[in-house]
């Protein structure tokens, strides 16, 4: 008896193995009740929101019903494993019905793979709301398949303000003026950076803030695309550029091997806290949220826009959450084409908590001056690009530890080596793309 | 778990009637109902997902109509991030399972002999009822290398900070070239000479960090016979001119301050609220002004517990922390079980303690001794959750173990069932030489 005791817990050990195919099979077996044939008038909706952005969600669902209070719109808060259970929901032929999804490169994938519904049915009221760059954001191969609903402006830097009145600084407005008040704030005795370099993807976005404003928007996109190389003269320039900032380890909160292993809500409380570990965080509108430690904005931190470079014209780095539709019905049209409108952007915005870019909304609802701030920014800036490693395929782009995160803690680590870890990056971003096709 | 889930379900009414001689057929109906539930429980669960796991290894990432073959095989053994984890796997393989049996034993041995055993074994005991999960985020709090984050390096501070006490400006640097650096103090490049001025400005002094009592720098003014000078916090809000005595900029009280004529020390003295300081009574000739070492003597910076280098031995002790109370109980049950004649024998034989323990106890003790070390092979090749949870992203990579490269493969942003398939059909053909060995065991005790 023992010995098949021992063998059926080998097997278990086999169960855990295969949480792949498990994972697909229970999917598969799940999900059967609410296929095409199911109820019109529902539509199943698995999000990455929770907590008191479910609840959000939930507002703009009921502002919807008022409409159409015969559709019934079912959330399902996925957290962070949405890109997992979407991926296995795909390939077991049973995806929920909608979704929204943070990496573009994701979607690509799907429609790549046929699974997505184009919504060029609400492309009318899109653009009657959104200015072009955004239709752009949700089109693939061709045709609009998402729309950019909850933005972050990505391109905000955080500073102490009591660090920064000690050290007799004002927020720059240029690079050479970040680059001059980071030396005062060193003088001043506190470090200027706080760098969460344990997360690879914080790196990733002061890159690509310092690249969309030296290379411009339309480089930006060739290299979000991998149609220009890494190893390219602008990403050259971009990365020395970047070395102005991380290269300094006696200027980074805990020098160069804490950075690397400061993950990015550590990097906030390091500047949210009094004193400061470091005066600023470069980071988008989420840190405040992020910040454990109590701190007065306006009083104890405060936000300035990411420096012009070189007298670039304002520009805005996002990242966010775009709905994307599996299938067509016309619940899901109703649905969609609400989500475009000012009425489904206000009833989430006043909320907190959020950016859109249509610009039919008054910055007057978001519910503080910050928020109006880096939200408004949003809808004003001309050059709104989305965040480019979210755009790349996940094994470059998205991955802990590996393709661009990994290889820009590397250059944190060593951030001389600007020639190394351009052919280094361009070699992952061969393999990732030959791979991704 | 499966066994009792086989019991929970009892297809009684389904039993022949007694009274009635059952037919070769009816009795092996009978015994495929009884085991019908276990059947699809492990088909549906084991079965299934094991062929599909085998079959999708095969195919690439798009899926079914990608046919790589042993591609993803071949990828496994050439990608030098699994290679690692192949790598960090054998050296879990070749530490964790002994060191936790030794401790075992150890712990299990000692607490026969102790009065508060039970207190013991408790708290020894106690990381095991702690979710792997916790453990993880709680250590990797401790692990942090800022001695006042974690508290593993905050212990090695204390102790670090007592043999060499940090200086009282430890963060300070000069704020001209013109003070320099000499044997971890700061110098003065040029030489002084009686009647001489000696401005040494210090930077990067954090306001909190200033000594109470500071008062309002004073530039020193010359003076013959005397050397004169001020250690000043060469800053203000907005910057100021370096090298210069400014207002609001404060001098730097009790900063011991020394005079040397070649390597030799001939006056010290300490700054006073503003700051300044005097040589008096200086033979003619050139001196050196400087501060000494003991000033700028940083706190001890912390190991860098979760850095790359150290970050599989770390994971690997606070495995051993979990485990141990595992091994302790088990030992100790066959320790308690063990005929306590025979040792008593030995030791009427005349066998020193060190003899009994050896050639009685251990012998005797060994079936139970391999279960542990067995179920410590299992669960050492399949570590997953520590891992995750304990290495940072950036030492993910040189944390790598096969599990996790599994997971990260197939769900960690890369998406490649097919490579992740892979992985898991190559940990279980691990597995099953662990498994065979432990089913024989079971097999010759039963």
């Amino acid at each position: 008896m023992k010995g098949r005791k021992s063998l059926v817990a080998a097997l278990a050990a086999v169960a855990t193995l295969t949480a792949v195919a498990a994972a697909y099979a229970s999917t598969a077996a799940s999900s059967k009740p609410a296929s095409a044939r199911a109820v019109a008038g529902n539509i199943n909706f698995d999000g990455v929101w929770s907590g008191a952005e479910a609840k959000a969600f939930g507002a703009v669902i009921k502002a919807f019903n008022k409409k159409y209070p015969q559709v019934h719109v079912k959330y399902k808060s996925l957290g962070d494993n949405l890109p997992t259970v979407l991926a296995t929901a795909v390939t077991g032929g049973h995806p929920p019905d909608m979704a929204d999804i943070a990496q573009p490169g994701l979607i690509q994938q799907f429609v790549d793979k046929g699974a997505l519904k184009p919504i060029t049915y609400a492309r009318k009221s899109f653009a009657a709301n959104f200015a072009p760059s955004w239709l752009k954001l949700g089109t693939f191969n061709g045709k609009l398949y998402g729309i950019t609903f909850k933005a972050s402006n990505k391109s905000t830097v955080w500073y102490n303000a009591h660090a920064f009145k000690n050290a007799g600084v004002k927020p720059p407005k240029t690079w050479p003026q970040l680059l001059a008040a980071a030396k005062t704030l060193k003088a001043s005795g506190t470090p200027a950076y706080s760098i969460g370099g344990a997360d690879g993807w914080t790196l990733t976005d002061l890159f690509e803030n310092i690249y969309l404003r030296q290379a411009g928007v339309g480089k930006y996109n060739l290299l979000s695309a991998h149609k220009i190389k890494w190893t390219d003269k602008t990403v050259t320039t971009a990365l020395k550029t970047m070395a102005q900032v991380i290269g300094d380890s006696s200027n980074l909160a805990g020098g160069t091997s804490g950075a690397i292993q400061t993950d990015f809500p550590t990097s906030v409380n390091n500047v949210f806290q009094n004193p400061p570990k470091a005066a600023i965080v470069i980071e988008g509108d989420f840190v405040p949220g992020v910040a454990t430690v109590k701190a007065k904005p306006n009083i104890d931190y405060g936000e300035f826009a990411f420096p012009s470079i070189g007298g670039s014209a304002p520009a805005v780095e996002i990242g966010g959450d775009t709905l994307v539709a599996f299938r067509d019905t016309p619940a899901i049209r109703a649905f969609v084409t609400f989500l475009t409108t000012e009425p489904a952007a206000a009833a989430w915005a006043k909320r907190g908590g959020f950016a859109t870019g249509n610009k039919k909304m008054s910055p007057a609802v978001y519910p503080d001056a910050i928020t109006r701030a880096t939200a408004s920014a949003i809808a004003k800036a001309k050059n709104v690009v989305f965040d480019m490693s979210d755009q790349q395929p996940g094994s470059f782009g998205a991955t802990v530890g590996q393709g661009e995160w990994g290889l820009f803690q590397d250059f944190l680590r060593k951030p001389s080596n600007v020639t190394g870890v351009q052919k280094k990056l361009e070699a992952a971003a061969k393999a990732a793309y030959k791979k991704g096709k | 778990m499966s066994r009792g889930s086989i019991t929970a379900e009892p297809p009684i009414r389904a039993a022949p009637p007694p009274t009635q001689e059952p037919g070769a057929l009816g009795r092996y109906a009978t015994g495929a109902l009884f085991l019908a539930p276990a059947i699809i429980l492990l088909g549906v669960w084991i079965v299934y997902p094991t062929v599909y796991t085998i079959v999708r290894s095969l195919f690439g990432q798009s899926g079914f109509d990608d046919f790589v073959g042993l591609g993803n095989y071949r990828t496994l053994f050439t990608t030098s991030r699994l290679l690692t984890a192949i790598e960090n796997n054998a050296i879990w393989v070749g530490i964790v399972p002994a060191f936790v049996t030794v401790l075992g034993v150890i712990f299990a041995v000692l607490t026969e002999r102790v009065r508060w055993s039970v207190a013991f074994k408790t708290v020894v005991f106690l990381p095991m009822a702690v979710s792997a999960f916790a453990t993880g985020v709680t250590w990797r709090i401790m692990y942090q290398q800022d001695p006042s984050l974690g508290a593993v390096n905050a212990l090695g501070r204390t102790f670090a900070d007592a043999i060499h006490a940090p200086g009282v400006l430890a963060s300070a640097s000069p704020s001209t070239p013109s003070l320099v650096p000499q044997g971890g103090g700061l110098v003065l490049k040029t030489p002084l000479h009686p009647g001489g001025v000696a401005l040494l400005g210090l930077t990067a002094i954090p306001p909190q960090q200033v000594p109470s009592g500071a008062k309002q720098a004073v530039a020193p003014t010359p003076k013959p016979g005397a050397i004169e000078g001020v250690v000043w916090r060469d800053f203000k809000p907005g910057g100021g001119v370096q090298g210069k005595v400014e207002t609001q900029e404060l001098g730097l009280p009790g900063v011991s301050v020394e005079l040397r004529r070649g390597s030799k020390v001939v006056q010290s003295t300490k700054s006073k609220a503003d700051g300044s300081f005097a040589f008096a009574d200086v033979q003619p000739g050139s001196y050196r002004a400087g501060i000494g070492a003991s000033t700028f003597a940083k706190p001890w910076g912390g190991i860098s517990w979760l850095g790359a280098k150290l970050i599989t031995y770390s994971l690997i002790l606070a495995y051993i922390w979990i485990w141990a109370g595992f091994a302790m109980v088990v030992i100790a049950a066959g320790l308690s079980s063990m005929p306590r004649d025979v040792l008593e024998a030995a030791r009427t034989d005349g066998a020193s303690e060190w003899q009994v323990f050896r050639r009685v106890t251990i012998p005797l003790l060994w079936p139970v001794i391999s279960v542990v070390l067995v179920t410590m092979f299992i669960n050492v090749l399949k570590v997953f959750d520590l891992v995750i949870t304990l290495a940072p992203g950036s030492s993910q990579n040189a944390a790598n173990v096969i599990a996790l490269a599994m997971w990260r493969e197939s769900f960690g942003g890369v998406n490649d069932f097919g490579v992740g398939s892979a992985i898991a059909v190559f940990l279980f053909l691990l597995v099953i030489p662990v498994l065979a060995l432990n089913i024989r065991n079971f097999r010759r005790e039963a």
